[in-house]
């Protein structure tokens, strides 16, 4: 017994020796030499949703930069949450411009100074005046951008009717969004918002379940119908979203919504088992249900798009340290081409429209910027074919998809009424 | 006795420590915040009403009115409750038929192990994986209605199979009868077996024995059970969302909804009303059994 014992002390002690040599190894090896490396390491927090976090993303701006970026995924909802009561847990933040309404006047955002990016007089007339590159002016109810992109100064909480040097957010990327449909089973042309709540469609549409989301494709559908026009769809008025409500309640009583979707995946598998074959729907979606092999039109209608833009935004937290230096280095780096072609090519929008031209093949901008057919197989960021040679993106050129939109993503003054609305309509 | 009870209440503390930290205390916060105020980006200290007010704004008129209906929060709450209660009705049946069986007719225990892990196989995947595949099989085109249109038995798919209360109950009861099973299985193989030799002995029939000797000493399980199921479902936002397609209201919903709305006030208002609700339940509850001298 004795031997036993005292063979087993020695092979334990030898192994917390070797485990204790190792963990020696794995701590130098994972901390480096840091009498060597005297720089700080160079690391972004980025809050944001976890759609507009890629990880080519991160590999590509360590590789250019040696930023290491530290994504923080959460929902729509949370980054607003986390703005306003944790501004210290972020360094950059990635959210839409119909959040800025909260966000400014808490105070926990840093005006972004125009003169430190590098591209910034370059950046889209979309966002700086409302207009497309080649001075069309395009639908500006809701909040868009236009309306809160720039800061009165740099610690003013007032957003400026022009253009300033203070930037709320730098643009990243913009859509305009429309319906989804099955073209295998409706059968038939569709060129109209009313269509969602056509009876033919019963128990085969969707909506999505987002209220300040949801009830601007509900005014879009209720202008379709001809009951109503809105002198702003992005920020009604009492009696207007009542009106809206009953519209969407009358529809919901009938058995016209098959179900209501929150989640990326859900308005995926929604689509894709044709449990509906319409609804609301977002770009990468619609991509995602036809690289199932599935025939799936992101339809353009005749009433115009329901438009939305996300961006940067820095915390307060980090004014004036080092961190600030590395967010504006990354943002350059962001609207320097690379993430714009990226993005273009998953069917989004860049904010620099000539960086991201030079990072793309003739072929990809002409199928995807300019509306013609394509040339090429279209294969997405991952090397999934998306289009084959020869088909056209739905809706066209991006003049003519972001010219015909007709509001942008908002946050209504009278938002708590709406909640209330909602989750009444829901009940009923 | 203080030498004694000193360990002891060192013994309790680290227990007690984790329970005032984080319950206690968030639980005296919620009830803070449900009398603040609030605007569009913030929640502002204050002593007002205006939350529990809003929640029943209109409720009583509504119920006076000719013909009488129901406001949106009653409505949410009635929902919530009813399909608790059935999705309770349900876990409790089957969960005391699979625990009579596994207490009384396998004998083996390591048989009855493998059995329990037979009935943990609803965790083995994530939340979202298992509520997505529920369309193939619930679904329009999905495996039930293509079965029962090829046996001819329906003619159009049925459509109340998925996106429904039915739906809602059904992952419920999926979900949760194992937390009926093992409360009411463990009061069982407490059972002296003695006894029901007894009752038979006496010329109790089968149904007999179950009525007067296992239900009467199984209470403190089926009571922990329904404390567990009624306590997750009165509280669920997900699943009834997703299989409910998001059309089926409940109050987790209502409450998650105006988080995200940045309400936090009215939202922790409900969610006070809520847990007044559920601990009246539960009051209820052990009302019929007392728990704690069962054990």
């Amino acid at each position: 017994m004795k031997t036993v014992g005292q063979r087993h002390k020695v092979s334990r002690r030898s192994v917390l020796k070797a485990g204790g040599s190792l963990v020696l190894l794995g701590s130098e090896a994972i901390s480096g030499f840091p009498a060597v490396h005297a720089q700080a390491p160079k690391v972004l927090r980025y809050l944001g949703t976890a759609v507009n976090q890629s990880a080519d993303i991160a590999k590509k701006v360590k590789e250019d930069t040696g930023i290491t970026i530290e994504y923080i995924p959460v929902t729509t909802d949370d980054v607003t949450r986390r703005v306003i009561t944790q501004p210290n847990s972020y360094d950059v933040v990635d959210t839409e411009y119909f959040s800025l309404k909260k966000l400014i006047p808490s105070g926990n955002l840093l005006a972004m100074d125009g003169k430190r990016i590098k591209n910034f007089d370059k950046i889209t007339p979309v966002f700086s005046k409302g207009e497309l590159p080649n001075g069309k002016k395009i639908g500006d109810q809701g909040t868009a951008p236009k309306k809160v992109m720039f800061l009165e100064g740099q610690n003013s909480s007032k957003f400026a009717k022009s253009p300033t040097q203070w930037a709320t957010l730098i643009p990243t990327v913009y859509n305009a969004d429309t319906l989804g449909i099955r073209p295998d089973l409706i059968k038939r042309p569709i060129g109209n918002w009313k269509e969602l709540l056509n009876p033919e469609f019963k128990g085969k549409a969707a909506i999505l379940n987002i209220p300040s989301i949801g009830i601007m494709d509900a005014a879009m559908v209720v202008e379709s119908m001809g009951e109503y026009k809105y002198p702003d769809k992005g920020n009604m008025t009492k009696p207007e979203i009542d009106r809206t409500m009953k519209v969407l309640t009358d529809a919901k009583k009938a058995g016209q919504f098959r179900a209501f979707w929150k989640d990326f995946n859900e308005s995926v598998n929604l689509m894709a088992s044709g449990e509906t074959v319409i609804q609301s729907m977002w770009s990468p979606a619609v991509t995602a249900v036809k690289s199932k092999g599935i025939a799936c039109v992101y339809q353009p209608l005749a009433e115009g798009y329901r438009a939305w833009a996300a961006g940067f935004a820095l915390s307060k937290g980090i004014k004036g340290t080092a961190k600030a230096d590395l967010a504006y280095e990354f943002i350059n780096w962001f609207l320097d081409g690379w993430a714009g072609a990226y993005l273009n090519r998953q069917g989004y929008y860049s904010a620099v429209l000539e960086t991201a031209k030079a990072n793309m093949e003739p072929y990809e901008w002409a199928f995807w910027m300019e509306g013609k057919a394509a040339e090429k197989d279209i294969k997405a960021p991952d090397g999934t074919l998306l289009e084959k040679a020869g088909s056209k993106r739905d809706g066209g050129s991006y003049d003519e998809r972001m010219g015909a939109v007709a509001c942008w993503n908002a946050v209504m003054d009278e938002n708590d009424y709406m909640v209330k609305k909602w989750n009444e309509f829901i009940a009923a | 006795m203080m030498e004694r009870g000193l360990p002891a209440w060192a013994q309790a503390l680290p227990l007690a420590v984790v329970f005032v930290v984080f319950f206690i205390v968030p639980l005296l916060l919620t009830l803070m915040v449900s009398f603040w105020n609030y605007n569009e980006y913030e929640i502002l200290p204050d002593f007002t009403a205006r939350n529990y007010l809003e929640a029943f704004e209109g409720c009583a008129e509504r119920l006076l009115a000719a013909p009488p209906e129901l406001c949106t929060t009653l409505k949410t709450y009635l929902t919530t409750l009813r399909i608790a209660v059935v999705a309770w009705l349900i876990t409790l049946l089957l969960g005391f038929a699979i625990a009579y069986f596994l207490a009384f007719h396998v004998h083996s225990s390591s048989m009855q192990i493998v059995l329990f892990l037979v009935c943990t196989i609803p965790f083995w995947t994530s939340n979202v994986i298992r509520m997505i595949s529920w369309i193939p099989l619930l679904g329009r085109n999905g495996l039930i209605n293509q079965a029962l249109q090829q046996l001819h038995l329906i003619k159009q798919p049925l459509e109340w199979l998925l996106f429904s209360e039915f739906a809602v109950v059904l992952a419920f009861v999926h979900l949760y009868t194992l937390f009926m099973i093992v409360p009411i299985f463990n009061s069982m193989m407490r059972i002296d077996r003695a006894l029901i030799e007894a009752a038979r002995d006496c010329g109790a029939s089968g149904w007999q024995t179950l009525a007067n000797v296992v239900i009467p000493l199984s209470k403190p399980g089926i009571v922990i059970g329904s404390i567990f199921v009624l306590t997750i479902v009165m509280g669920d936002f997900v699943t009834i969302g997703v299989m409910g397609g998001q059309q089926i209201a409940s109050v987790g919903k209502m409450i998650n909804t105006q988080m995200g709305a940045l309400q936090f006030p009215p939202a922790a208002a409900h969610a006070v009303i809520l847990l007044a609700t559920v601990l009246l339940v539960i009051w209820g509850l052990t009302r019929l059994v007392d728990i704690r001298k069962e054990l």
